[in-house]
């Protein structure tokens, strides 16, 4: 049986002073958690901002869950989430007041939001805090208060830009869980990072993007055989890859 | 060049970091605009002597010694503007004491802490005094040009008057500090420097309007129980003023005490102004529990974006003591509406251009922190709901939260004159609305945080701003008085907002 497509990127292409992303193809599969990783400066974030909506590319195409994302936004924007390294919250709103204006934004029947986000709001271990303004919040707990956000909306697809920065081991952890039980649940997972050892573990499939365009797909081990080099681990094949770049499939 | 960690040192790296701070607040940060902003400035400077002519000319012939009355409004003007420059020390002083930047750096070098806050203190008294000369300039040299070379002491006296500001403004937080601690310092300055700003302003517009019946704040100043209670004209007091006209020897006096003043505000409070520094780096977000919510009640994406508007001003009580500063300013007219209408003095007329002045110049703040004020601009656009709808949604709470404000004026004056008080009405809506179109022209990626550095982003969208609100005051006030001639200051309005339209930046297009 054919797996369902969640993103589908082709040829997408963005400059700014230099090519920042240079005619990329991606493919994501329902279900999937998708690790992009790559050296400083590779052009991850910035397709994945292009695949949120938060930046217009120059050339190619974006479908989300088979909706074009350049022709009709507002629908692949319904059922995507977006986290950023930086948490997007509001020091003076609520955990509780923040998840039910993300809600709104998404248009989610209020009884329903309210319990997913109550729920939410549990299993981050925020209870303690939900109805404390952000303001005094750590790192960790503001990006746990945007993950909780993230999920209110129940997306089909969640997008992360380096969401373990600057957490400690507990919070990290909190984070991976929420992201394991969502892909079990059947979400889509597309994660960038340069911890390669959560790539290694989590994902189900890795991309290695360098010079803004994919250099390598594939599982750990497919990876491994591209490089020639077997029972070597991610860190080893991702330098090997990022110094010899190969043609992605 | 000077050895390290010595005061000179010290001095040179602060005076490169203000002048590049000066720089890129006057070009926001494009190194293009440089020649633009230069020749913007002498344009500005032509200007403004242009209006000083109109201003202090006819007071150029004032003589060298004159009578007591001329003393006591040189001194109330002076101390007019002394005030204002105290306000912006105390800001400067608050900033020097919470911005982190490059404390931690200084903090944990061994160069004398001491030494580095003398410094400090002195980059804080020669950039209000640099301000200070900037604006007093023009006034200045034409009162040189047209009375003669002896009113070029004013000068001296500016440069006094910066100093003494620095050294009061210091003396006055660190005391607030030690009162009332780092953690509610802060707010309280900040509010204190504001209302100092505002308060003799409005305090002589208060005493006028109780006393004449109008809104200048000279009136007071030229009263003739005032001068009769004023003290003898050879006292010490006028000093100040004497040196302005020409008077040397006061001029010496003044300038000796001010550098006295600043001398021992540094040398008592530089030592302690490390620990004040370093307790206010130790000031951490109290944890503030709201009352739980009873459900969620949002229903409409419009509906969220404006509950947060209102939810986030409401809760931030800096942001509202720098908004509502400018409702300070509806405080005179408030009076003089309540005074015409126990004497049916018939002074409604002079409202209407203040409430339309003040609904502009509110609802360019209230734009700002709206559209470029967005903390979180990321989950914004990433969310089901088209720009054009996210912007509407803003624009709403701009104007709702304009007329929740100005409703009770504009009912309070429909009781003397409904007339007025729909002119005024409508020249509030359209003057807030006019502003919020610039802000939309001008909008940039920004945290509330930085509300007040809000007019470093775009010298034009400042500026435009603030003739629009004057534009559409004066074409209310004319419409208010039933003559045609409303139509120019309405067409300038409406130029003005076509010039923004025409040089917004190609994001905002």
């Amino acid at each position: 049986m054919e797996r369902p497509v969640a993103l589908a990127v082709r040829g997408l292409s963005k400059r700014f002073d230099r090519p920042a992303v240079d005619a990329l193809d991606l493919t994501v599969y329902g279900g999937e958690f998708y690790a992009l990783v790559g050296p400083n400066g590779a052009g991850k974030t910035t397709t994945l901002r292009m695949v949120t909506g938060l930046l217009r590319p120059d050339a190619g195409s974006i479908a989300i869950d088979g909706i074009d994302a350049l022709t009709d936004p507002i629908a692949a924007k319904q059922i995507t989430a977006w986290l950023s390294d930086e948490p997007m919250i509001y020091d003076k709103l609520t955990p509780y007041e923040y998840l039910e204006f993300v809600a709104g934004l998404w248009r989610i029947e209020p009884v329903t939001a309210e319990a997913r986000a109550r729920e939410l709001i549990g299993w981050l271990g925020l209870a303690p805090h939900a109805n404390e303004r952000c303001e005094g919040f750590s790192r960790g707990m503001r990006q746990k208060v945007a993950l909780a956000g993230a999920l209110v909306h129940d997306p089909k697809l969640i997008i992360l830009d380096e969401p373990l920065t600057g957490l400690d081991a507990g919070s990290a952890r909190h984070v991976k869980n929420v992201l394991a039980a969502r892909v079990a649940a059947g979400g889509t997972v597309i994660m960038t990072t340069h911890i390669l050892e959560v790539a290694e573990r989590m994902a189900d499939r890795i991309g290695i993007i360098a010079g803004g365009r994919l250099i390598a797909e594939g599982t750990l081990d497919e990876l491994r055989r591209k490089t020639g080099k077997t029972g070597t681990s991610l860190e080893d094949t991702f330098l090997t890859l990022v110094e010899t770049p190969v043609a992605a499939e | 060049m000077s050895a390290p960690a010595t005061i000179t040192w010290l001095a040179g790296h602060e005076l490169r970091l203000g002048w590049r701070d000066w720089l890129s607040m006057m070009t926001g940060g494009r190194r293009g605009r440089v020649r633009t902003v230069a020749i913007a400035l002498v344009l500005f400077a032509a200007f403004m002597h242009l209006i000083a002519w109109a201003m202090v000319g006819p007071y150029a012939a004032t003589p060298a010694d004159p009578g007591k009355a001329a003393l006591v409004a040189l001194t109330g003007t002076l101390l007019l503007s002394w005030s204002l420059l105290l306000s912006q020390a105390m800001e400067s002083v608050t900033r020097a004491f919470y911005t982190r930047s490059d404390l931690d750096l200084i903090l944990t070098s061994p160069v004398s802490q001491r030494k580095v806050f003398a410094v400090r203190i002195a980059r804080i008294a020669a950039a209000v005094t640099a301000m200070a000369l900037f604006l007093a300039a023009p006034f200045i040299n034409v009162l040189a040009l047209s009375g003669g070379a002896r009113w070029l002491a004013a000068y001296g006296v500016v440069v006094a008057m910066g100093m003494t500001a620095a050294a009061f403004a210091v003396a006055l937080t660190v005391g607030l500090f030690r009162l009332i601690g780092p953690k509610r310092t802060r707010l309280i300055a900040q509010i204190v420097a504001a209302v100092i700003g505002a308060a003799f302003v409005i305090g002589l517009q208060v005493a006028a309007i109780l006393t004449y019946g109008s809104l200048s704040r000279f009136a007071p100043l030229q009263s003739r129980w005032l001068v009769s209670h004023a003290p003898d004209a050879a006292s010490a007091v006028w000093l100040p003023a004497r040196a302005v006209l020409g008077d040397f020897g006061a001029l010496l006096v003044v300038v000796a005490v001010s550098i006295v003043l600043l001398a021992a505000a540094i040398a008592i409070f530089s030592r302690r102004f490390g620990e004040h520094v370093i307790a206010a780096s130790g000031v951490s977000q109290a944890t503030v529990r709201q009352r739980a919510s009873s459900g969620f009640r949002v229903a409409s994406a419009a509906h969220a974006l404006r509950r947060k508007e209102w939810t986030l001003l409401r809760r931030d009580p800096w942001l509202v003591s720098q908004t509502l500063m400018q409702i300070l300013y509806l405080l005179p007219p408030a009076l003089l509406l309540w005074r015409s209408f126990h004497e049916g003095a018939g002074g409604f007329v002079l409202l209407v251009p203040v409430l339309v002045m003040a609904a502009g110049q509110l609802g360019g703040g209230l734009a700002w922190l709206s559209i470029s004020g967005e903390d979180a601009p990321d989950l914004v656009a990433t969310a089901p709901i088209s720009p054009r709808r996210v912007t509407w949604a803003k624009i709403e709470a701009v104007m709702q939260t304009i007329a929740l404000v100005f409703a009770p004026f504009v009912a309070a004056l429909a009781f003397a004159s409904p007339r007025a008080a729909l002119v005024a009405g409508a020249g509030a809506l359209v003057a807030a609305a006019a502003s919020t179109f610039v802000q939309l022209c001008f909008r940039t990626q920004a945290r509330r945080s930085q509300f007040r550095r809000r007019q470093v982003s775009s010298r034009i969208a400042t500026f435009a701003e603030a003739f629009s609100s004057i534009a559409w005051a004066a074409t209310a006030a004319l419409i208010a008085l039933g003559t045609w001639v409303a139509a120019f200051p309405a067409v300038i309005a409406i130029g003005i907002l076509a010039g923004v339209r025409l040089l917004r930046p190609p994001q905002a297009a």
